[in-house]
């Protein structure tokens, strides 16, 4: 790794004054997509390759049920710290704030904070439970002391809603950057990483999948700190000055330095605050990383290193923003689509040509700051690593959602536990596939949506449907079967319910006219996960039947081994 | 590990102590974050210009952008403390009552 950023920075000195080369050729205004750029191309294919030699030696360990899920459960903190990173700095992320910080400053901040600060709640809260009480998926946790049909019905039901919102995100970014970065058509991004993807998960499982989102996660983080640093270096590192200068040359003006329109009333703000908080706490795809490592400990460790690292992340996507707002507004003739009358670029009053939005969108400032930071080289290097981390979000999603319908809808729910691993693997590698054909039916359905709203909901279901029941379950010993299924269903049909009604489903992606969305506020949370919560309590203490005493009387056991990890799977300590 | 041994954990006073202790713990920090991120949404919510105030005269820089930097670093810190404590003296904690139910 220290030999090939060694090669980028010389090459850098000597490529920065052929930086904006690439994205100055003819463009139409219409579509976005740019000339074929070989050197992403080749890095790209670089890293597919290196990423494939791992799989090769990662589908040589893998053989049982266990290891195709959890890597037979043995990732370090460390390592595992880094994989969830990887696994939660999504594309999304990455190019949707700094696109957000790019077009209004400060709310870019409000929401990179809010991406952030469900991990402590998982801390605190959930992960030496789930590691102490799960083995394979988060319904082994829900459902320890419940009947197993039910709960794991829901809990798979839950999964697959979540993975299915953020899996479009995913793939549309995909679809995104490969027509700005390689060049190529939206249709042949999905495909690929799609086909990918599927190599990852299908030949090396778990152990692939940990080791792309790890390398993954390095090359984000070195390549994010890298155009953060080269943005503060043109300032003498002195955030005063790099703010001052985007102010100066930012359309808003003084504006991005204060809160905007992303929150506006309480009640979004606090909704859109939950969801992020407590969502985080309900993604399948993360928690399942938590059954990986050997014991409580490390499943403590990895946590606090996860959130360390997103941290940062955050923090360097704030500076990149801030970093495309000083470089791209003054070269717009590099990085800005003409705004055409006629054939002609229009003039405004001012006699100035008009612009029209970044070259391939909003959520290019990133792409477009490495180029002006980088050149063509280090372009390539940020394109790579771009759609590196899309492969290793959906790879992770599409393992989480495959071990929902293999290890508890068949093996659970169909065959009632009678089942050998070989089968259920068989299986699992057999929805592999399947999930794969649907995330490539999604990219190409949603294909004009804004990414970063596409995960919010995404966390909204996660917050009001998987939260809920995963954190009674565990904690509240009067909960019961038919409470947590009543609960978690209420809230999963409403979360969706509400989402798909609230402005920004109903009127930007349905395209129903503006002011007829039914619910007004930003995200469903504040209802939806209050509403879980309230079922679950209700429905458990009206549940006298033989079944919820039985239940009750399991919390005792549950605790004690949540708690102190006796018993735990694959735990080595005790 | 068998049916006796929880209960033998779960009959020790040591352990209603230490899951007592742990989880007040946990609620403390998830409180403070809680406290934290909320504080911060609800400032935002209800006093924009305060958070658009500028650190000092002919600055650019907003009040508002330090605050959201130290809940990111509020945030990590928070973390390691509770990871750091868990990992050394309730893991010891716990070690030593499962020795007590075992033995």
């Amino acid at each position: 790794m220290s030999v090939s950023i060694k090669q980028i920075l010389s090459g850098l000195a000597l490529l920065a004054l052929a930086g904006g080369a690439l994205a100055a050729g003819a463009d139409l205004g219409q579509t976005t997509k740019q000339a074929t750029n070989w050197t992403a191309i080749t890095m790209f294919a670089i890293f597919v390759g290196g990423t494939m030699f791992i799989t090769k030696w990662a589908a040589s360990k893998t053989k049982s049920a266990a290891d195709f899920y959890t890597a037979g459960g043995g990732i370090t903190g460390f390592q595992n710290g880094l994989a969830i990173a990887g696994d939660y700095m999504s594309a999304a992320s990455f190019l949707g704030i700094s696109g957000l910080v790019f077009a209004s400053g400060f709310d870019g901040l409000i929401f990179s904070i809010g991406w952030l600060v469900g991990w402590p709640v998982i801390t605190f809260l959930m992960a030496e439970r789930l590691r102490n009480l799960g083995k394979f998926t988060f319904a082994d946790v829900a459902s320890y002391r419940f009947a197993q049909t039910p709960l794991r019905s829901f809990a798979a039901t839950g999964t697959l809603v979540v993975v299915a919102f953020y899996l479009i995100a995913q793939m549309v970014g995909a679809g995104q950057l490969i027509k700005v970065l390689f060049g190529l058509e939206y249709i042949y991004a999905v495909m690929m990483v799609g086909v990918i993807m599927m190599m990852y998960v299908l030949f090396g499982g778990m152990t692939a999948t940990t080791w792309v989102q790890i390398i993954k996660a390095v090359m984000l983080l070195i390549g994010a700190s890298f155009m953060a640093i080269m943005v503060l270096m043109q300032f003498n590192f002195s955030p005063e000055m790099l703010f001052a200068k985007a102010v100066e040359v930012h359309s808003k003006h003084d504006a991005i330095m204060g809160p905007g329109a992303l929150i506006n009333d309480p009640i979004s703000a606090i909704s859109v605050g939950m969801a992020l908080m407590f969502g985080t706490a309900g993604l399948p795809h993360i928690l399942m990383r938590f059954f990986t490592v050997p014991n409580a400990k490390e499943a403590r460790k990895s946590v606090a290193w996860a959130t360390t690292w997103i941290g940062y992340f955050y923090i360097l996507t704030f500076i990149i923003g801030f970093g495309a707002v000083v470089m791209l507004i003054q070269d717009p003739a590099a990085y800005y689509v003409p705004k055409m009358v006629d054939g002609v670029q229009a003039l405004g009053a001012d006699g100035l040509p008009v612009w029209d939005g970044l070259k391939g969108g909003g959520n290019m400032a990133a792409v477009h700051l490495a180029n002006a930071v980088g050149g063509n080289m280090f372009l390539g290097f940020i394109s790579a690593v771009a759609f590196a981390t899309i492969l290793a979000v959906v790879a992770g999603l599409t393992l989480s959602g495959a071990s929902a319908v293999s290890h508890d809808l068949y093996a659970s729910v169909w065959r009632h536990g009678n089942v050998d691993s070989a089968t259920e693997l068989r299986v699992s590698k057999i929805t592999t596939v399947i999930l794969g054909i649907i995330a490539v039916l999604l990219g190409i359905i949603f294909e004009k949506q804004n990414v970063a709203f596409m995960v919010m909901l995404a966390f909204t279901v996660a917050c009001s449907a998987n939260f809920p029941v995963l954190f009674m379950s565990v904690l509240w010993k009067n909960c019961t079967t038919r409470g947590a299924v009543a609960g978690g269903t209420v809230g999963l049909i409403m979360s969706v319910a509400l989402t798909i009604m609230s402005p920004a489903v109903w009127e930007v992606a349905l395209g129903h006219p503006k002011g007829t969305a039914m619910f007004p506020y930003a995200s469903a949370a504040i209802f939806s996960m209050t509403a879980a919560f309230f079922v679950i309590w209700l429905v458990s203490i009206l549940d006298n039947s033989a079944q919820a005493q039985k239940e009750r009387a399991l919390f005792g056991d549950q605790l004690t081994r949540s708690e102190t990890g006796v018993g735990a799977s694959g735990a080595s300590g005790h | 590990m068998s049916q006796a041994t929880y209960e033998r954990i779960r009959a020790n006073p040591k352990f209603q102590a230490f899951v007592k202790k742990r989880n007040s713990f946990s609620i403390v920090m998830s409180i403070l974050m809680i406290i934290a991120y909320y504080g911060y949404i609800l400032l935002i919510a209800f006093d924009k210009p305060f958070l658009a105030t500028k650190l000092g005269p002919g600055l650019v820089t907003s009040i508002g952008i330090p605050m959201g930097v130290g809940v990111i670093l509020f945030t990590i810190i928070l973390t390691w403390i509770y990871v750091r404590r868990a990992n050394t003296e309730f893991d010891v904690e716990a070690e030593e009552i499962i020795k007590e139910a075992t033995k």
